[in-house]
């Protein structure tokens, strides 16, 4: 059921140190922190002391990947209990930071996608922040229909949270909203729907 | 795809000297129907007769992108002409008729910029009075760095301190200042844009300095004011078109290819769109590249050249045209 070859898809790499920025801003969710821990060895001298890191435990609230991540000893360190209470710091760093700072995000595709839109407010362009995506494939998907954001979508069929329609969950991605595309399946024959299928766990 | 800008005539409306190197021709439209709409940054082919001679150069619009109306473009004269600017300055009379290429923009703004910074050095100034008019009435915070010789050589200096007071910052070089770039570049909010326009070693200074920086190349636009260099003449043999063709020393290889009746897409005539990529099939010799199209690796393999401005040493090249 999968949509493929669309262009809009995301796709995220592997996060490597920006040797030539003067400072850097990482936020992380869940398993990204392991991420952001890989990168240890590859950081230039002096890496960790001009970087601010914000963190999400979420889904790995029970390891202690916070604890690793704040013994980096980065410039600055915060913990936030979820992705839209981390948003406002976010935006706190991007308005006072200047040319030459380095956006790393890692972790789940809501927070790699929430952090881009989040930049492009600031005048970032997506393609200079760098992403390695970590841990849960779930989406956040948008209702073509009724507008409405449904969070931590797992299934395609999928109901709207909003809206109530049974939604095909497509590759079509915005970066404006940060959300995946759903469109309603049954439109022409109510009712008539194949099964839901776990696409994103 | 291949563009290729249509030419209409325009009629030469005005023509105000500006500095004793520098003429602002104002071009209208020759009926009632309106000149195309453009954005900042955008320039205009202006081709000109001379005698049996087509000369054709790129000169960018410094009106007002905000109205309809006439078109501006600010001649300056060069110290070393091939023939247009000394052409542009010397003979064309208000009344006579020109014809000009639909607008082309290669040097647009980003309109996603926080803050738009521009660095203009002499002449290239020339885009950024368009952009500023846009930028301004928008309400889009920017700056100009403008790095003149002389206060008299200064285009538009007085216009640009009434026009935009506290936007603006003079570096004239008589008087021994001097913008320091890496200065300018350590100091910007993240999400701003730098564009710059001038001769070529205050376009590589500056950007060297941004990406030293750590800014990334989105956030970094130049343009190039480089007319085709001159060089020792040389024979190109058009495969298609079944033709031998001179191309003088003073001439650059499109427009001996274009004097001999073949036609090639161009938009910039200055080695930046990338419209006029040939294939090279056939060279005995070296490729001498002047363009900012072709990455390293096409010039490695040879098989590619940018008429406009690139040129060739050696005893055979075959193109496929």
């Amino acid at each position: 059921m999968l949509a493929s070859g669309i262009k809009s898809r995301p796709v995220y790499g592997r996060l490597t140190s920006n040797p030539q920025a003067r400072s850097n801003i990482m936020v992380a969710d869940a398993e990204g922190a392991l991420a952001v821990l890989d990168m240890v060895a590859d950081a230039p001298d002096g890496f960790w002391a001009r970087t601010h890191i914000l963190y999400v435990p979420g889904g790995s609230a029970a390891q202690d990947h916070g604890a690793k991540l704040a013994a980096l000893a980065p410039f600055s360190w915060h913990e936030s209990p979820t992705v839209p209470a981390m948003l406002p710091r976010l935006r706190a760093l991007l308005g006072a930071a200047r040319m030459g700072t380095q956006l790393y995000l890692a972790g789940t595709e809501p927070l790699i996608g929430e952090g881009i839109r989040v930049a492009g407010e600031f005048g970032v362009d997506h393609a200079g922040v760098r992403t390695e995506h970590r841990g849960s494939l779930a989406r956040r998907v948008q209702c073509v229909h009724c507008k409405g954001i449904t969070e931590s979508v797992t299934m395609s069929i999928v109901p709207c949270a909003h809206c109530g329609r049974h939604l095909f969950v497509r590759d079509h991605y915005s970066r404006r909203i940060g959300a995946f595309q759903g469109v309603m399946i049954d439109a022409e024959k109510p009712g008539d729907r194949p099964p839901a299928e776990e696409l994103y766990r | 795809m291949s563009i290729r800008p249509r030419s209409s005539p325009v009629r030469v409306a005005e023509i105000v000297p500006v500095t004793p190197f520098v003429k602002r021709f104002r071009l209208a439209a020759t009926d009632a129907s309106p000149l195309p709409r453009y954005s900042g940054g955008a320039h205009i082919v202006v081709e000109m007769r001379d005698g049996g001679v087509v000369r054709r150069n790129p000169y960018s619009l410094t009106s007002s992108p905000l109205h309809d109306g006439d078109y501006e473009i600010s001649v300056q004269r060069a110290e070393v002409s091939r023939g247009g600017s000394v052409f542009m300055h010397d003979r064309v009379r208000v009344g006579d008729t020109l014809a000009v290429s639909a607008p082309v923009n290669l040097f647009m703004l980003d309109w996603r910029a926080r803050k738009h910074v521009l660095v203009a050095g002499g002449i290239g100034i020339t885009p950024f009075l368009a952009q500023m008019a846009q930028l301004s009435a928008e309400g889009r915070p920017f700056e100009l760095h403008y790095c003149i010789r002389s206060p008299e050589r200064g285009a538009y200096r007085e216009a640009l301190e009434r026009c935009f007071p506290g936007h603006v910052r003079f570096y004239c070089a008589s008087k021994g200042e001097r913008l320091d770039v890496t200065q300018l570049v350590a100091s910007q909010p993240l999400g701003t844009h730098l564009y710059v326009c001038g001769p070529t070693p205050l376009i590589d200074a500056t950007l060297e300095a941004a990406r030293a920086a750590g800014w990334p190349g989105h956030n970094l636009h130049a343009e190039h004011f480089a007319a085709p260099p001159s060089g020792t003449p040389f024979d190109v043999y058009l495969q298609r078109a079944g033709l031998r063709v001179y191309v003088g020393e003073h001439e650059s290889l499109l427009e001996a290819i274009e004097a001999a009746g073949v036609e090639v897409p161009y938009l910039c005539r200055g080695g930046a769109c990338g419209q006029c990529e040939t294939a090279v099939l056939g060279c005995d010799g070296r490729l001498q590249h002047h363009d900012h199209w072709l990455t390293t690796a096409d010039r490695a393999a040879g098989r590619k050249i940018m008429p406009c401005v690139s040129r060739f040493d050696g005893r055979e090249l075959v193109l496929d045209l």
